[in-house]
């Protein structure tokens, strides 16, 4: 059994509450960072942790927070982002809402140690539920005297806010996020300058995932060096994966990072294997905006390594042979599954948020959703695939924001890995679009 | 100071600069297009993407290469940072690409649009563009929108730059248009269908690339090329209204005014509705000297002087098209 750092206690009745939470050794961090530590020394910790953004990009969080601007004189913010809303994944409104105070916890110290006095909680708007499960938090905080003037009598003060988004996918990005909490249209904005130097309300801010704030109490009661000891090479720690799709137990798994992907996939600790004793197709790790891989390249890596669950090794061999871990939406899918029309599935969801600001992202993932509607239905023609593939090349690290790329990796990646299912969906129409077809192989098209 | 090399070419320029102005310093063909971008107005740009350039060394503290391209109107200079736009291919391609993509929902009705002759798409898709299109889908199209008596809004030609939301937002008390919707279902509207009515309106019209916002006092009038531009200026009683202005002549009637806009084809000094719509006549200015119009376009392109026709062909022309020359001598654009 792997050891959850941040999932121990999710089962504990009334977790929720103060009181119960407290009990089984919350706040804690709180009261050593306030009272035994320095701002920098909890930086330091996270730093030595090696922890990576749990968001998606896996970024160090602690390289993170020392880029942020410290001016005289000027406030700066902590904003968490907890606007999770891609297909696939789904592990920070169930670590919000059955561990509001871990939340609270990890916005407090994480707060202390950048110098922020007041913090938001940007959540979705749809997760209303999770949103007064927080703000009760958050009450239970103030009135034990964790959050608002003089904590713990440190002299530190803190507000703490929760945030509904209006319920668009972009408000997760980051500066687009910062947009929609200054109360204007979430579009991105364009960088430089980087929110670390001008974010919320032009000030320096840090925005960080709610997986990757909670996890900084568990750094700093355990200390860096222990929670870097967990994981392999530079994916330390634990994450959350929220796996789903053709899993005989799908659900939320809190991993140390370096689980073999085929022990996760059919061992009875996670998953349990594949639903119906089918065959495995295809995975896409990280949720829906991360390249899919086929079977052979999920399980192992282009050198014939097992596949690993980190950074490194899921992303081993570029998009070739790789993917990413991103958010850790592991979404599986047996051989039955249609991969156009998972794809066109996908694209249907980036054509629908994109925030159309940019040329690329506006025009092209309609494009995009376009061309795959006809080929899942039984219109496409010979030139159809190769302008998929140039249509998503041109969208590719030409807009704003990572929305753009988001739209246009799984359609790269799902050409890549299975253009024969797409030719096969053009030369034979009727047979491809027939309710409950099953690609039946290479061989049909020869 | 930073000294940047673009294109091959070394310049100086202010720190804080962005790549698009430091290459307007040179000027010429190297300069990147620039649709969505306008200096006068703060916060624009970045959004068309047809400015992108690679930066192949960041600065001569990090000479890495930036990984991706970017919208050289935003990014700011670096000391010894290299810039390619010309010389790269990628760049080059990747331009391609953002015409094709401005195109799929633009409509080619460039014969029946006012704009035509003074449009940025025009001339980006003319300098960058290929001869066929390979979207096969439908395309969007919206219904006549009425936003007021002065301003025609032809929605399915716009391309979401957002100009004319910088403009209201920026110069106007009474802002009530902006960006509806989202994807490529945005749209420009007013909330709801409301019209535009403020006393620097008018400016939406000469900010706007293409034609999807034009002056209803002046639609079908005429084709541009055939106006003749000229400065004129006048003590305009708003405090704000610069009250310099192009007169934009067929014969002795005044069609249009306009703003007066530099090379990039940028107001540098905003006018008021009255200046714009309601003095046409020329006892309201006082006339300064043909107007230079330093662009790319067919009106500076197409001079039609006298001298092109030769005594035969004036020989054969109508009576009608004689009374006509003679009436309205083609005036030479610029200096």
């Amino acid at each position: 059994m792997g050891r959850k750092l941040l999932t121990e206690h999710i089962n504990v009745e009334g977790i929720d509450t103060f009181e119960v939470y407290r009990k089984h050794g919350g706040y804690r961090s709180v009261e050593k960072a306030l009272k035994t530590m320095t701002p920098d020394e909890v930086v330091e910790e996270v730093k030595k942790s090696g922890l990576r953004g749990r968001g998606g990009a896996g970024f160090p969080t602690g390289m993170k927070w020392s880029f942020l601007a410290k001016p005289e004189g000027v406030p700066r913010y902590l904003v968490c982002n907890a606007d999770e809303s891609e297909p696939g994944t789904f592990k920070d409104r169930q670590l919000m809402s059955k561990l509001p105070h871990l939340l609270v916890e990890g916005m407090i110290t994480s707060s202390y140690a950048l110098g922020a006095n007041t913090s938001y909680i940007y959540i979705r708007g749809e997760l209303l539920y999770v949103l007064r499960i927080l703000e009760k938090a958050i009450a239970e905080a103030y009135a034990a005297g964790f959050l608002g003037k003089n904590i713990l009598g440190s002299g530190y003060d803190l507000d703490l806010y929760v945030h509904p988004g209006g319920g668009a996918y972009i408000c997760g990005e980051e500066t687009a996020l910062l947009e929609s909490l200054e109360g204007k249209r979430g579009n991105p904005r364009n960088k430089p300058p980087f929110p670390a130097v001008q974010g919320l309300y032009a000030r320096p801010t840090v925005v960080n995932n709610v997986e990757s704030i909670a996890a900084v109490p568990v750094i700093v009661n355990d200390g860096g060096d222990e929670y870097a000891k967990i994981g392999v090479g530079r994916s330390t720690g634990t994450k959350l994966i929220s796996a789903c799709g053709h899993l005989n137990k799908p659900g939320i798994y809190e991993i140390e990072l370096g689980v073999p992907v085929e022990e996760f996939i059919y061992s009875d600790e996670y998953c349990g294997g594949i639903w119906k004793g089918r065959d495995l197709k295809a995975v896409v790790a990280g949720g829906s905006s991360v390249p899919i891989l086929p079977k052979e390249l999920i399980l192992k890596t282009a050198a014939g390594e097992p596949r690993l669950m980190t950074y490194e090794s899921l992303s081993d061999g570029g998009f070739v042979t790789g993917t990413m871990l991103g958010s850790g939406g592991f979404i599986a899918m047996d051989e039955t599954t249609c991969i156009v029309r998972n794809t066109w599935n996908f694209s249907r969801f980036y054509h629908h948020e994109s925030c159309g600001q940019c040329s690329p992202c506006r025009e092209g993932t309609g494009w995009l959703e376009k061309i795959l509607h006809r080929l899942e239905h039984g219109h496409g023609n010979e030139r159809d695939i190769d302008v998929l593939a140039s249509v998503a090349k041109q969208i590719e690290g030409n807009t704003i924001c990572p929305l753009g790329e988001a739209a246009a990796w799984p359609v790269s990646a799902a050409i890549r890995h299975f253009r024969d299912e797409f030719e096969w969906h053009v030369r034979y129409p009727q047979e491809a679009t027939r309710p409950g077809a099953v690609f039946p192989g290479k061989a049909v098209l020869v | 100071m930073a000294k940047i090399t673009f294109d091959g070419i070394e310049v100086d320029v202010p720190d804080g600069t962005t790549i698009l102005n430091a290459a307007r310093t040179i000027g010429g063909g190297i300069v990147p297009p620039a649709m969505c971008y306008y200096t006068p107005l703060k916060g624009s740009g970045g959004k068309c993407r047809a400015c992108l350039v690679r930066v192949a060394a960041g600065s001569a503290k990090d000479p890495r290469p930036m990984p991706k391209l970017v919208a050289s109107c935003v990014t700011p200079v670096q000391d010894g940072m290299v810039v390619e736009n010309t010389t790269s291919e990628q760049v080059l391609n990747v331009r391609k690409g953002i015409v094709e993509m401005l195109l799929i929902n633009h409509p080619l009705d460039c014969p029946v649009c006012d704009q035509a002759g003074e449009c940025d798409l025009q001339n980006f898709a003319f300098e960058h563009g290929v001869s066929t299109t390979r979207y096969e889908e439908e395309r969007r199209t919206f219904e006549k929108i009425d936003i007021g008596p002065l301003i025609q809004l032809h929605m399915t030609r716009c391309i979401l730059c957002y100009r004319c939301v910088f403009t209201a937002d920026q110069l106007t008390e009474k802002r009530v248009h902006g960006v509806l919707g989202r994807g490529d279902a945005a749209e420009i509207g007013t909330y709801i269908e409301n019209i535009i009515d403020n006393e620097f309106s008018g400016n939406v019209i000469d900010v706007c690339p293409v034609g999807a916002l034009t002056d209803k006092t002046f639609r079908f009038k005429q084709r541009v090329w055939f106006t003749k531009p000229v400065n004129a200026h006048r003590d305009c009683e708003n405090p704000k209204c610069c009250g310099r202005v192009v007169l934009w002549y067929k014969g002795k009637d005044v069609l249009r005014v306009t703003a007066r806009k530099d090379q990039y084809g940028e107001v540098k000094e905003w006018i008021c509705n009255t200046c714009r719509f309601d003095k046409k006549e020329t006892a309201d200015w006082t006339l300064e000297g043909p107007a230079h119009i330093d662009r790319s376009s067919v009106i500076s392109a197409n001079h039609y002087e006298l001298p092109v026709l030769n005594a035969q062909v004036i020989a054969d022309l109508p009576e009608s098209s004689l009374r006509d020359l003679e009436q309205n001598p083609p005036m030479r654009l610029g200096n």
